[in-house]
């Protein structure tokens, strides 16, 4: 009897999981064309009197962005701090602690500035967004736009991917910028180096390419971010549970997201 | 010239919607099966059944909100399987909507809500689209309650600023989804004249959705009468009173009727649950 049970878990096992890879690859194109949808609505929707609104746009860079700069300039700073006392902590050892510099600089623009910035936009502005549009779609409002001849993708996607697409950078520059400076104070305060002095070094040993890495890496987290938002939030069924569902996923998912990119981007920049 | 006067009197009136052998699944199970009908202009056309029958699903077809399996469908005379997106979203500003629960943006006020649709498809002025939205809201007798959110009114007040926005652009075909659903009957009667009033002073052609008889029979022009994804009949409302079918008359005298029922099949259309994992995201 046991036997004969065996396979059938098995099967079920493996349906599973051919399951949800089949709808994660859904997600992932769903994912595409509203990206290339809401490009298309941004670049061309003016030529058919259907423009993405700016001040949607504006609206939301105020939510992702403005609303952050607090927060995100607290985290960016206590995490370049401790990278900044660690880092002499280790180089210490080899008696090197003066060099700390160099390596603070690299890891706060093109690694942490970008990833916390990112971690806290989509635990704030992702699952927001998740929940907004979960919200609308069990109450029926996507619907109510579709009859009435608005495109979703418009009105409610491409304001938040574009707000997220210039803000998202901009809050890594200011984390980078705060978190450089704060760690600077530190290093004054333990290795005696001046402020000036300090900062000399970061501009010197930071090139373009590494500001630009930090950028480009940005936006690209800005994207994951909005998108896994909206198809979590566009994939909500079963009530106000499903919508608590939906933006919890959607905060595991994009926070997941991002620290693999950063990965896979240092993986192919350093190789 | 006699012929053509008698013609012209006897003449149909034209049809707004025409839906020719309809058949649609969710998922694997066939929900609507060859479901043929028409609503006529002018006319207020009532949609009637059971829970589970088919009807909510029905008017998401009608609204081209789903896509079919089979079958033909037109809107205004316009082949629904032939537009452009852009032919589309053109026949799209033609029809209004009052849903179930309302669909009021709760991010924006009763009157932005109402000026909307007018925001995104014309070029009004601001001045102008406020004035209409307030001529709307004064249809619907909600006169000064446009600075409200949506959260500040009542059930029957957001069914009503619903109406307000559904007909602001002066639609061709107005659909209603429920219209008494959750009120109590003093209000739910008074939907049912603002439905009556919108037919006749806007000449708009009306699909109401409702399991209501009192209602159905108080609005409607013609009923279509829909069972498990058939239409059993369509007709008058004395047609359909006097009709002999015993499914229709279980109805009408709401006797329970269980026969041959999938238990897995009513839930998931009660739910809607196989509606939404098979709609596209967005």
């Amino acid at each position: 009897m046991a036997s004969e049970q065996k396979p059938g878990a098995i099967v079920k096992f493996f349906e599973r999981v051919g399951r949800s890879a089949v709808s994660g690859i859904e997600e992932v194109g769903n994912g595409g064309v509203m990206v290339a949808e809401s490009l298309y609505w941004t670049f061309f929707g003016f030529t058919i009197k259907q423009p993405v609104r700016m001040n949607a746009v504006i609206q939301q860079m105020m939510e992702i962005g403005i609303s952050a700069i607090p927060i995100i300039a607290l985290l960016g700073g206590a995490i370049s701090v401790t990278l900044a006392i660690q880092g002499i902590y280790s180089l210490r050892i080899f008696g090197a602690e003066s060099h700390v510099t160099a390596g603070l600089a690299f890891v706060v623009v093109r690694e942490f500035a970008p990833m916390i910035t990112g971690i806290l936009v989509a635990g704030r502005s992702g699952s927001a967004l998740a929940a907004r549009i979960g919200t609308m779609k069990i109450n029926q409002e996507i619907d109510a736009l579709k009859v009435m001849g608005i495109s979703p993708i418009r009105f409610l996607v491409a304001p938040p991917l574009i707000a997220m697409m210039i803000m998202v950078p901009c809050l890594s520059i200011m984390s980078a910028v705060v978190g450089l400076f704060l760690a600077g104070v530190y290093i004054n305060y333990d290795l005696g180096i001046s402020l000036s002095a300090y900062w000399d070094q970061v501009v010197e040993i930071l090139k373009v390419e590494d500001i630009l890495q930090g950028l480009g890496k940005s936006a690209v987290y800005a994207i994951e971010i909005a998108v896994i938002g909206v198809v979590n939030g566009a994939g909500v069924s079963g009530g106000a549970e499903g919508v608590g569902k939906a933006t919890t996923r959607s905060v595991v998912q994009a926070i997941s997201a991002i620290i693999v990119t950063a990965m896979v981007i240092v993986i192919l920049s350093t190789f | 010239m006699g012929e053509d006067m008698v013609s012209e009197i006897t003449r149909e009136p034209e049809k707004v919607i025409e839906v020719e052998d309809l058949v649609a699944h969710y998922g694997d199970r066939e929900i609507l099966k060859g479901v043929t009908m028409d609503v006529r202009a002018g006319e207020i056309m009532v949609i009637m059944g059971g829970s589970g029958s088919g009807k909510s699903t029905l008017l998401r077809f009608l609204m081209a909100l789903e896509t079919k399996t089979s079958g033909r469908m037109s809107i205004l005379g316009q082949d629904i399987d032939t537009l452009t997106t852009q032919e589309f979203t053109g026949l799209r500003k033609k029809l209004g909507v009052a849903f179930q629960g309302g669909a009021l943006f709760s991010s924006m006020t009763v009157g932005e809500n109402i000026m909307l649709p007018l925001y995104e498809h014309t070029g009004l002025d601001r001045m102008t689209m406020e004035i209409m939205a307030r001529m709307k809201l004064e249809v619907v007798e909600l006169g000064g309650f446009e600075d409200l959110m949506p959260s500040e009114l009542s059930g029957g007040m957001i069914k009503r600023a619903a109406f307000a926005r559904a007909v602001v652009m002066d639609p061709s075909i107005l659909f209603c989804d429920e219209p008494s659903a959750g009120l109590d009957p003093a209000v739910a009667s008074a939907l049912d004249d603002l439905i009556l009033n919108l037919r006749d002073a806007m000449g708009m052609s009306i699909v109401v959705v409702t399991h209501e008889l009192e209602s159905a029979f108080k609005i409607a022009d013609r009923i279509t009468v829909l069972d498990r994804g058939h239409i059993l009949m369509v007709g008058t409302v004395d047609e359909v009173r006097n009709s002999s079918n015993e499914r229709i008359y279980n109805l009408l005298n709401r006797v329970a009727d269980n026969e041959n029922l999938d238990p897995d099949e009513y839930l998931a259309r009660l739910t809607g649950e196989d509606a939404a994992t098979w709609s596209e995201p967005l």
